[in-house]
């Protein structure tokens, strides 16, 4: 199929009904309501289920009732809005409950404002819904990489019976640019060993988040992070750009990751021996990947439009085998390729310095 | 000849034993619910939302599939079911806390979407589960744990009546109150039970019924008494009736 031009909202909408989203349900919000419009433009023709939910708790809730039926369902919102379902992010994660939330930040805190912004990145892994619980966080740093991780949302929701959110921000949600809408490539398991679908022939099943025996949660729990586990063992993806010999390497997310590119690129044209690592999947973190590289570099540097979030687990990563350095912007401000290049020569030269003086 | 005239419904779990305290109205309503699903021969194919307080067990008594609600948002897991699941039979069963206090947004766009569901909230004008705390459906005047000194109008406001709000909602089908006070009126609790879940089965929207039903434990009475201020002092508040039933005129 050949590429079409698309904003990155629409790309998202439309990758997931040809993921097979049979319901969408959501509240409007800058900057992500193109993904309902389209929703609600495409999904009743379809014969699937459309709703403008009365808010985002609503709207999560009703995904909840989806998925406890085993159906492929979403929805979307933007940082306050995400902010009201942590409830139901925990309540989906303790009763093993599949959805996708397609989060598309804006500047925070409070209703701060609609330019793009990365500073839910705690709120998709560090949580504000209560208990001990994770999300799977997958990060998109252009249009198509939104399509292809669209897909994978939906795959992984289904496959480990656990929220997944696609964390994009307000950049990639209205920028356009040219992708492929391929065929979607998982094959999902059966859902009836354990979706509700009424007790016939069969004993009566329930999906609930209340667990009050003694010891019975603590159980659950622990089953539950062994899971987690495996999703890290075999779900952990992140971008390797020039890694191999590079002496500063760049971390970032999402559509940073995109511009720290460019940067890299340059730095190399210029004999600076940069790379990038790029996580994809945010959680699970490729934590062990990182450390592997920050074991053979001199230096990292961590870029983020917040005030140093992912920056808390790429220093756990790195855990001392080099300096972390960390440079980002906040309230919707931007980093551009020049301001990353010149944060880069910056950080080259104490390098060479540095290795002289034998600090490391 | 033995003629049987009581069984235990299928839809009762055979090990299910009710776990509230004496004189509280669950047990009648859960009974009620269990009878209604064996009658329309809907137990494979229902899916009972749960909610949170003293209705949230509902596993642990009905054989039926059971969804878990965080409080105030069964309508909303109800609506996803739902949409999902159309040939399916579902309903949510709620207290006055969850549906007309936490969740009464939920509640009313529920409605107002006319969603072929059902809701049964018990309202026993107190949050039973956490110990006696006043709710949105309190009575002027009445003591809990936090209005101590009576609920003040002028401080915490006027009760809410919700099956007079729901009933303007123009996505209703059936919506009524009754009171579980007596064997006659259990009997026209479970006639409009089911006229609510006809709403849903013929497709027709909402079904909505709320159900006074006693608290004895938290409203500090004997079981006996409490059933007796029902009637006498919660009816005068929350009157009983059907607010709107156009399943009669869909007969015609």
């Amino acid at each position: 199929m050949a590429k079409v031009l698309v904003k990155g909202n629409e790309a998202i909408a439309k990758a997931a009904i040809k993921a097979g989203c049979q319901c969408y349900f959501g509240y409007p919000i800058t900057p992500q309501s193109e993904i309902g419009e389209y929703m609600g433009r495409h999904l009743p023709e379809l014969g699937r289920t459309f709703i403008t939910a009365e808010s985002e708790l609503a709207s999560i809730n009703m995904v909840i009732g989806a998925g406890t039926t085993g159906t492929k369902a979403m929805t979307s919102s933007s940082s306050c809005g995400i902010a009201l379902m942590q409830e139901a992010f925990s309540a989906m994660c303790c009763a093993e409950v599949p959805g996708v939330i397609i989060s598309v930040m804006r500047g925070g805190p409070g209703l701060g404002n609609i330019a793009p912004a990365q500073a839910d990145y705690f709120q998709a892994l560090k949580g504000g819904g209560n208990g001990d619980y994770k999300l799977i966080v997958l990060s998109p740093s252009n249009v198509q990489e939104a399509i292809d991780l669209t897909y994978r949302a939906f795959h992984l929701a289904i496959k480990y019976r656990n929220p997944v959110m696609l964390l994009a921000d307000g950049i990639l949600g209205q920028m356009m640019e040219p992708a492929e809408f391929k065929e979607y490539p998982y094959n999902d398991p059966d859902v009836s060993e354990w979706a509700l679908s009424g007790a016939d022939n069969r004993p009566a099943r329930n999906i609930v988040s209340l667990h009050m025996p003694e010891g019975a949660l603590e159980e659950l729990t622990n089953r539950i992070f062994e899971k987690y586990e495996l999703i890290a063992k075999n779900e952990t993806t992140y971008e390797d750009y020039m890694l191999s010999d590079a002496k500063l390497v760049l971390t970032a997310f999402g559509t940073v990751g995109r511009v720290a590119r460019a940067a890299v690129k340059r730095a190399r044209e210029n004999g600076m021996k940069v790379g990038l690592f790029r996580p994809v999947t945010l959680s699970p973190f490729p934590d062990r990947d990182l450390h592997e590289a920050a074991k053979k570099a001199d230096m990292i540097l961590d870029l983020e439009l917040n005030k140093g979030q992912m920056l808390l687990d790429v220093r756990s990563a790195v855990f001392g085998a080099c300096p972390v350095e960390f440079y980002g912007r906040t309230g919707g401000g931007l980093l551009t390729p020049d301001m990353i290049y010149s944060k880069i020569e910056e950080l080259y030269k104490t390098l060479d310095s540095k290795k002289e003086a034998g600090v490391r | 000849m033995e003629t049987l005239v009581y069984k235990r419904p299928e839809s009762l779990l055979k090990d299910g034993h009710f776990t509230f305290c004496p004189g509280c109205g669950h047990g009648v309503v859960l009974r009620i619910i269990a009878e209604l699903i064996d009658e329309y021969n809907l137990q494979k194919d229902t899916i009972a939302i749960s909610s949170v307080g003293c209705s949230i067990f509902l596993e642990k008594f009905f054989n039926l599939d059971v969804a878990g609600a965080s409080h105030g948002r069964s309508p909303c897991v109800a609506t996803g079911v739902k949409r999902c699941k159309p040939d399916k039979f579902v309903f949510t069963y709620q207290g006055d806390g969850d549906a007309a206090t936490i969740g009464f947004n939920e509640t009313i766009h529920t409605a107002c979407r006319g969603e072929h569901l059902t809701t049964i909230m018990i309202n026993n004008t107190n949050f039973g589960m956490t110990g006696g705390q006043a709710s949105a459906t309190t009575l002027a005047g009445q003591v809990t744990t936090t209005t101590p000194a009576g609920r003040n109008p002028e401080l915490t406001g006027y009760p809410l009546h919700a099956a007079e709000i729901v009933a303007k909602c123009d996505g209703t089908a059936y919506c009524a109150r009754v009171a579980i006070t007596d064997t006659k009126n259990i009997r026209k609790a479970k006639e409009a039970i089911r006229k609510a879940f006809e709403a849903q089965i013929k497709g027709l929207g909402y079904g909505f019924v709320e159900v006074l039903a006693a608290c004895p434990t938290n409203w500090h009475m004997p079981p006996v008494e409490a059933v007796k201020h029902i009637g006498n002092v919660i009816e005068t508040v929350h009157p009983v009736g059907v607010f709107k039933d156009i399943t009669a005129k869909e007969q015609l």
